[in-house]
């Protein structure tokens, strides 16, 4: 018996809005990050799923893609933090807002 | 070959000057100098070849053709040309080396030989062409070389307003040339001499209505209406009343300047056209009117402020006013040739009274005003002695060239009918007068007690070599083109338009006696008041106060242009300035300007500077965007 379609996109919406609720919500940077890596991961889920449902490969191949995007975006991303950090002694969002008018 | 050196000769000079000019610098004559000299030589060879009739017109280059419109470069050599080719380059090559003399301290002397270069091309492209077009855009030319060298000390702000001045009222004359040329286009189709001259016998009577375009109705005959617009753009380029205010001013400029534009070639350009375009006037006699009576005023007015004047350049120069009136009013009676006679002669030798001026006043330091000068006579001698013959030829002394000129002149105008004969009389009030102010400069700058400034006094002496000579070369001159049979040179050019004037009877010697004993009176008169009676002049200044002041103040032209045209245009600029300009126009742009720093003020209050609000607006702008697809 296989898992249906439905169970994967539901996991696949709860995890997604976990991770939009994260960026939306949390002040730690860091947390953003990985919400954004939750994000990447529910869309993950979608491909997997549908690779499976329609019996098409091409799907699994680009979530390599989407991993290797998101690995080099985490990098980017911590980077950018540490920087942050060293400037001002903090990762609170809040912190930062430089762009106000 | 020949006939295209002439003028390029000049050009090459310019080119030269005009380029290499900071470079050159003070030998700029080297080359200026010989290539005037060279195209003066040709000139004469060209000028014996079309005395053994051989005559020319031939197209030299092709601007453009459009349809009909046909405009090209061209020479016409005939004997007008000729005798206009051999004064511009004459006095031109003379004043070359004047200029050497009087200016050679100056800093813009490289720039000064090549802007008289530029415009000896130019006058000798203007007496050359064979079509309006080629003679309009020299025309043009030669009063832009005017303005230049007007205002060759652009440091002074007299020399800068007095080449607006003359660049301004000559526009004002060129406009309605080129109404002229466009309305001959319009008619004839053509711009060629030739060609017009043959459409315009054709089409004598042809009639215009000159309002229609406004749903009037206005007729007038075409030959008229060319002839008048034509006409407006002598007036302004020979000084005519109206249009004579720039003239004087211009006296700001350089005298060799003075000397060969403002007195010998270009003002006469006016008169010259008159005459080369002598077939189309002869076929409008109210035109004819127009130009003879406006040459005949603007004798007797010339002569009037020159009177008076005391800055002895104004008063040359108020003479050529006079003596170009003489010239016009002659062509006004359809005396071409002798208005072309006195033309020339008048070149000859009121170029040498310019540049007499210019030796006194390089003599006395840049002194212009003749109350403090006097008793030059033995320390200026060569300027003296050909001050005197220029003088002489300009009172019409007998035996001068002025003297044959102006009695050809004033014989032809008499026999021309009743309006000659009272210009005739005209004339001759105005030869005493002419003859009373000529020796009124020569009595108060060169005898009597001297008033020049104690300063100078002791160490005044006479130019160099390169200012003497172009002195007795013109005076010699001054008395030789009375002799050379120039009306009969002439003459044939004219015989087709009008019938050779009457000439002897016993008209004729009367008026030669006439303007004769008008010219020793004058004289005479002048040693009177200014040699025998030193104090008569101030007595004559009391006693008739109106008519001196008038005079004095050239008869209030200047003041009334400027009540009537200057000021207001200045006020309506100033107004417009104000309340169009700044009001409205500035107004709108600064408006825009506000309205759009106003929008961006309010939408910059959106920004909060935090990542998490636009990251939810990125989501909320998805999630409606989600909505709409999904939905619609």
């Amino acid at each position: 018996m296989t898992v249906p379609l439905f169970y994967y996109l539901v996991l696949s919406g709860i995890v997604f809005l976990t991770g939009v609720m994260g960026v939306l919500l949390r002040r730690n940077i860091i947390i953003i990050l990985l919400s954004v890596e939750l994000m990447l991961n529910a869309t993950n889920i979608n491909f997997v799923a549908f690779s499976q449902y329609f019996h098409d490969v091409a799907g699994q191949v680009f979530v390599f893609f989407a991993l290797t995007v998101a690995a080099a975006e985490v990098a980017v991303g911590l980077a950018i933090i540490v920087a942050l950090y060293r400037a001002k002694s903090t990762i609170n969002v809040d912190e930062f807002q430089l762009l106000k008018w | 070959m020949t006939y295209e050196l002439i003028p390029l000769l000049p050009l090459a000079s310019f080119l030269i000057l005009g380029l290499f000019g900071r470079w050159i610098k003070a030998q700029a004559h080297l080359v200026a100098v010989p290539a005037v000299v060279v195209s003066w030589l040709l000139s004469l060879l060209v000028f014996f070849d079309v005395a053994n009739g051989h005559q020319t017109s031939f197209p030299l280059y092709t601007w453009l053709t459009s349809g009909s419109l046909d405009i090209h470069i061209g020479f016409a050599i005939d004997r007008l040309t000729a005798v206009m080719l051999l004064l511009v380059t004459a006095v031109s090559s003379l004043v070359h080396i004047y200029t050497i003399g009087y200016m050679h301290k100056d800093p813009g002397y490289a720039r000064f030989f090549s802007y008289i270069a530029l415009f000896t091309f130019s006058m000798l492209m203007l007496v050359m062409a064979d079509n309006l077009l080629q003679l309009f855009i020299f025309w043009e030319a030669v009063g832009l070389c005017s303005y230049l060298l007007i205002g060759h000390w652009y440091d002074r702000p007299a020399a800068c307003s007095a080449a607006t001045k003359a660049f301004l009222v000559n526009r004002i004359g060129d406009f309605g040339f080129m109404l002229g040329l466009l309305l001959v286009w319009y008619s004839f189709g053509s711009l060629d001499y030739h060609e017009i001259f043959a459409k315009a016998h054709e089409s004598a009577g042809d009639m215009i209505n000159i309002l229609g375009p406004f749903g009037g109705t206005w007729t007038v005959s075409v030959s008229t209406l060319i002839c008048l617009l034509l006409f407006t753009g002598a007036i302004g380029k020979s000084a005519q009343v109206p249009l004579h205010v720039w003239l004087p001013d211009a006296m700001e400029g350089p005298t060799p300047i003075s000397a060969l534009i403002h007195a010998a070639t270009m003002v006469t350009a006016g008169v010259f056209m008159v005459a080369r375009l002598a077939p189309i006037y002869s076929l409008s006699p109210p035109a004819m009117t127009v130009v003879a009576l406006t040459g005949g005023l603007t004798m007797v007015v010339g002569a009037t402020i020159a009177m008076t004047q005391t800055d002895i350049k104004r008063i040359v120069a108020y003479s050529t006013v006079s003596q170009l009136g003489y010239m016009v009013m002659a062509c006004g009676l359809g005396a071409y040739a002798a208005g072309m006679y006195h033309l020339l002669t008048h070149g000859a030798f009121k170029s040498l009274l310019f540049l007499g001026c210019g030796s006194v006043i390089i003599a006395l330091h840049h002194e212009q005003d003749m109350r403090r000068m006097g008793g030059l006579k033995d320390k200026l001698p060569v300027t003296y002695w050909t001050f005197l013959v220029g003088s002489l030829a300009l009172a019409g002394f007998p035996l001068t060239s002025g003297f044959f000129s102006k009695d050809e002149l004033l014989v032809a105008a008499w026999s021309s009918g009743p309006l000659g004969q009272f210009l005739t009389l005209l004339g001759l009030v105005t030869a005493l007068m002419t003859a009373f102010y000529s020796f009124r400069l020569v009595f108060v700058i060169f005898w009597g007690p001297s008033h020049v400034d104690p300063h100078h006094a002791d160490h005044i002496h006479e130019p160099s070599h390169t200012m003497t000579t172009p002195l007795i070369g013109l005076a010699i001159l001054s008395i030789a083109t009375g002799y050379l049979g120039i009306p009969e040179f002439l003459g044939p050019m004219f015989e087709t338009s009008t019938g050779t004037p009457a000439h002897g009877g016993a008209a004729s010697i009367v008026i030669m006696v006439l303007a004769t004993s008008m010219s020793l009176i004058g004289i005479a008169g002048a040693y009177y008041v200014y040699v025998l009676n030193p104090t008569l002049p101030d007595q004559f200044a009391k006693k008739w106060q109106t008519l001196y002041q008038g005079s004095l103040n050239k008869w209030y032209v200047d003041e009334a242009y400027d009540r009537t045209i200057v000021r207001p245009t200045f006020s309506a600029a100033s107004e417009l300035w104000k309340h169009v300009d700044v009001a409205l126009i500035d107004g709108a742009v600064n408006g825009v300007a506000r309205a759009i720093a106003w929008v961006g003020w309010v939408l910059r209050l959106t920004q909060s500077g935090q990542v998490q609000h636009y990251a939810l607006g990125m989501a909320l702008g998805v999630v409606v965007i989600l909505t709409v697809f999904l939905m619609f």
